[in-house]
């Protein structure tokens, strides 16, 4: 009995499937927005130029507290690797006084227990991946980041009405 | 054995019988052209890209890392190759380097970095020795190419600009001092990590 009502409702789904899914593919190739700029999935797109890197060496604007800070330089070729971090090389405790750079924060010392360590832990270790530089490109998809001043200003209007 | 010396001495002592002074002296002349000819053009096989990736050493390890970098290639297609930063140009100083380089040919006849675990145990020493040889001689190769009259610093990044006016115009530094390991991957720098003697930059 079981078996017979499981049949009979497959059945009726497979029939649901069958009279939906030609709309519905012809939908989402209408309304789904790739990255692929309605190029045909078996073929390539011509690839975008690649965007220079932001070189200003001009700090950004952090988002919120918490964001990593950007990188505002080129970092082509740089070497992050058991042998050697050549991000280190200027920004280290040591080097900040001949680099002028900005020394890597007190939080990448500590370990997961909170104790500050020597140098940087081998957890934070590995800069790029928090830390990016910016490419001077139109964002492929538009976002609709605000942070949080905007919000509060948003929120004093909406109580000021 | 002193005999012979003496005879051999006494034949180039005496004036030709059977040859002309001309053909002598043109023949001489000739031979010396071929000879001298021929020793720069063998130097100059040595000086080559060719000659320096033909060992597995070379075009395995150091030869990879050079191709990602900017001295390999870049926008307007100047390669500087082995030679131009690891042979001296001028004749006397790369006379010298080939000379030394003849221990070169031992270390690869006896194999001291055949492999990629010896080559990187060596790596290191490798290293310091191109790092001591540039700081030694005011990093001439880099200036081959690269002269601090010649750089327009309003042309670079802020950063760079403001580095080349504080360390390479007043002469505190040499180019070594601060772009290692551009061409090759770095060894493992240990406690040299955090020292400020090493700024990257292409």
């Amino acid at each position: 009995m079981i078996m017979k009502r499981l049949k009979n409702s497959a059945h009726i789904a497979a029939l649901v499937l069958a009279t939906l899914a030609p709309a519905g593919v012809a939908m989402a190739q209408e309304t789904i927005a790739t990255l692929r700029a309605g190029t045909p999935l078996a073929e390539n797109a011509a690839p975008h130029a690649i965007a220079p890197v932001r070189n200003t060496d001009l700090r950004q604007v952090r988002n919120y507290p918490e964001q990593p800070p950007l990188i505002p330089h080129k970092t082509d070729g740089y070497q992050i690797d058991l042998n050697a971090n050549q991000c280190l090389l200027c920004h280290s405790r040591t080097a900040i006084e001949i680099s002028q750079a900005p020394m890597v924060s007190i939080t990448h010392f500590m370990n997961r227990d909170n104790q500050f360590l020597a140098s940087v832990t081998p957890r934070r270790y590995f800069c790029t991946q928090c830390h990016v530089p910016q490419a001077e490109a139109r964002p492929l998809l538009e976002n609709g980041f605000v942070d949080i001043d905007q919000v509060l200003e948003y929120v004093s209007g909406q109580e000021g009405n | 054995m002193l005999r012979l010396i003496k005879r051999t001495w006494g034949i180039i002592l005496r004036p030709s019988v059977h040859y002309s002074l001309g053909f002598l002296t043109f023949g001489g002349f000739l031979m010396g052209i071929v000879f001298w000819g021929g020793f720069n053009t063998a130097l100059e096989v040595t000086n080559t890209e060719a000659f320096c990736t033909s060992c597995h050493e070379m075009s395995d390890n150091v030869f990879e890392e050079l191709k990602p970098t900017i001295h390999y290639s870049n926008r307007s297609g100047v390669r500087a190759t082995c030679p131009d930063c690891h042979v001296p140009h001028e004749w006397s100083s790369k006379i010298a380097r080939k000379m030394q380089a003849s221990k070169e040919v031992w270390g690869k006849i006896f194999g001291t970095i055949n492999t990629r675990e010896k080559f990187l145990n060596h790596r290191l020493s490798l290293a310091q020795n191109e790092w001591a040889r540039l700081e030694a001689n005011n990093s001439l190769e880099c200036r081959n190419c690269h002269s601090a009259e010649s750089m327009d610093i309003t042309r670079q990044s802020p950063r760079a600009a403001e580095a080349h006016e504080r360390f390479l115009f007043t002469g505190e530094k040499t180019c070594i001092s601060c772009h290692k390991g551009i061409a090759h991957e770095l060894p493992n720098m240990g406690q040299a990590l955090l020292s400020p003697s090493a700024v990257h930059g292409n």
